[in-house]
């Protein structure tokens, strides 16, 4: 499971320089954002160092924010990597709440899902996907 | 456990009688000293000779909060400057301060009146209350100190702010009672648990008298539960006197009156007509024993109603409700009436959602629109945007159920909603203001 840092942004001018501001005076660094957005709202989740931390830092300054466990699955970066996997999660029965994606290196992508239920790393495992590492992503 | 036995739990027609008695006093003495009600009786062509009972002060013409400004900053007192031993003025934030005297008779009075509350909390001239008003000008912080100091408690001084020191009081002087503003004993209670403390264990503190601002049932008992307390309702206008005029005792159901030092009436706002026992209306008090600065029929623009069944406490003085309001604060959002109160009531059965909460009217072309913005508690899953908006869908549901009109629920970045210190400030009419 890799740990998201997720941010509660209210959708106004600026909310969201402020957020990338304070955690680049932090001194971290971020390896990938996703933004989703509602008319009044705003998510931000973010893969960056020290998840935990600086999640802690961000509401001892004011913001809104939390550490979501996800799953992050390595895929081969062709057509149809993504849809392999998809099909899996219809067959298992595993039901995603959202997911993104994003390119590593020439050959592979990353795929991740926030998917509820248990144990979810080791069925992807026993059917033969690579489970992306937290050391992999962002500094512990 | 009472402060003045006999006073307090004074047969009903020895009380009549005695209010009689100290009503005629008060508007002779309004009358004979203060050229503002001379001339408001000659016009009304009534007399003080005419109380003949109690009932006939609804002949007497009213008097309202504009009558105290424009009698600024003297015109209203009874006595001589020789004899006014203190005065106090009202913020001023809604129009000129308005200034009210006490002579040393007065302040013993409302030291005695707020003495009551503190006994009414298990309170003795052992205990230890931290005042946490604010002192000064404002009634709140020297009004529960005079309490404390007639009951002949162990008196902190704290006044509010600095909100650390005022948990580091509670843990290490041992404070049985705490006074302040309910939205302030809120924000300690919450202080000391960020600081690690269980209030309700960890402190020796029994009772909070909390007042100058409305609050809800369940805001009231989230205080009383968090700080493990009594909660004492005290109910006063610095235009009176101060915190005391009413409290609330262990049987709760609203708040005795001092009704040896005030009559109260309750009147339709808009007809200005007496109501009966039980209708709910605005109140109207006079002062039977305020040397300085007497007030007969004042509207106190307080929006209540008066329990006269007899409490199981033995005290024979009625009751006022829990305030609905103010007649001032009353938001009427496309022609329904709405009290700040009643969407706290909503709130606070959200338990997903913090207590601070603010109120933004503004006007969408002819109409107008009211936005709730509020906070999720921290442990709220964020990061679910459909429970976010579930939420949200919800509370506008229950909002509307309750107040017949729609409200556009906003869920805000912490801090967004200032924090209150002294009385919250809920409600941001920009209705009218330029865009």
């Amino acid at each position: 499971m890799i740990s998201q840092l997720t941010v509660f942004l209210q959708n106004e001018k600026g909310n969201l320089s402020r957020l990338v501001r304070q955690i680049a005076d932090n001194g971290t660094n971020m390896h990938a954002m996703f933004l989703s957005d509602t008319q009044d709202f705003g998510i931000a989740r973010i893969f960056c160092d020290e998840p935990d931390a600086v999640a802690a830092m961000l509401n001892e300054s004011g913001f809104r924010a939390s550490v979501t466990q996800v799953n992050a699955v390595y895929v081969p970066n062709k057509p149809g990597g993504l849809a392999n996997l998809l099909e899996f999660c219809d067959r298992a029965d595993l039901n995603i709440e959202y997911g993104y994606c994003f390119k590593a290196g020439d050959e592979e992508a990353i795929d991740v899902f926030k998917i509820n239920g248990e144990n979810i790393d080791s069925a992807l495992e026993d059917a033969g996907f690579r489970i992306a590492r937290p050391e992999e992503i962002y500094a512990l | 456990m009472y402060y003045q036995p006999e006073i307090e739990t004074m047969d009903r027609e020895e009380l009549a009688a005695l209010q009689l008695e100290r009503m005629r006093w008060s508007v002779r003495h309004a009358y004979d000293n203060i050229d503002f009600f001379k001339k408001s009786f000659d016009e009304a062509g009534v007399s003080p000779d005419d109380l003949a009972s109690l009932e006939d002060l609804s002949q007497f013409p009213f008097v309202v909060k504009q009558d105290m400004r424009d009698a600024y900053p003297y015109d209203l007192f009874a006595v001589p400057m020789k004899d006014v031993a203190r005065i106090h003025a009202s913020s001023g934030t809604t129009g000129q301060a308005t200034v009210v005297g006490h002579t040393k008779s007065d302040l013993k009075h409302w030291g005695d009146c707020f003495a009551r509350g503190i006994a009414m909390v298990g309170g003795t001239d052992e205990s230890t209350i931290q005042v946490s008003y604010g002192y000064g000008l404002f009634t709140g912080g020297l009004g529960g100190h005079a309490g404390g100091e007639a009951m002949g408690c162990t008196v902190i001084p704290a006044s509010s702010g600095n909100t650390k020191r005022q948990v580091q009081f509670l843990a290490d002087c041992d404070t049985d009672i705490l006074a302040c503003t309910p939205s302030y004993a809120l924000f300690i209670a919450d202080t000391a648990i960020e600081m690690g403390y269980d209030p309700a264990k960890d402190f020796k503190i029994s009772g909070v008298i909390c007042g100058a601002e409305p609050a809800s049932e369940n805001m009231r008992q989230e205080i009383a539960d968090k700080l493990g307390v009594q909660y004492c309702d005290v109910y006063g206008l610095s235009e009176i006197m101060g915190p005391g005029v009413a409290m609330e005792c262990i049987e709760r159901g609203g708040l005795h009156i001092a009704e040896d030092q005030f009559y109260c009436e309750i009147i339709d706002p808009e007809t200005g007509e007496l109501l009966p026992d039980g209708e709910w209306g605005e109140l109207v008090i006079t002062t039977l024993t305020r040397e300085c600065s007497p007030l007969i029929r004042y509207r106190t623009r307080d929006v209540t109603r008066i329990n006269a069944e007899m409490c199981a406490c033995g005290r024979t003085h009625r009751k006022i409700d829990r305030l609905r309001g103010r007649t001032d604060d009353m938001m009427i959002i496309r022609g329904v009436n709405v009290f700040p109160s009643q969407i706290e009531q909503v709130i606070t059965n959200f338990p997903e959602i913090a207590t601070q909460y603010q109120i933004i009217l503004t006007s969408k072309g002819p109409l107008d629109a009211m936005e709730l913005q509020v906070e999720t508690e921290p442990d709220f899953p964020i990061d679910e945007v459909r429970k976010l908006e579930d939420l949200k869908t919800r509370l506008q549901a229950e909002l509307k159920g309750n107040l017949q009109i729609a409200v556009d629920v906003k869920i805000v970045e912490p801090k967004t909603i200032e924090r209150s210190v002294g009385k919250a400030k809920r409600v941001i009419d920009k209705r009218g203001a330029s865009e």
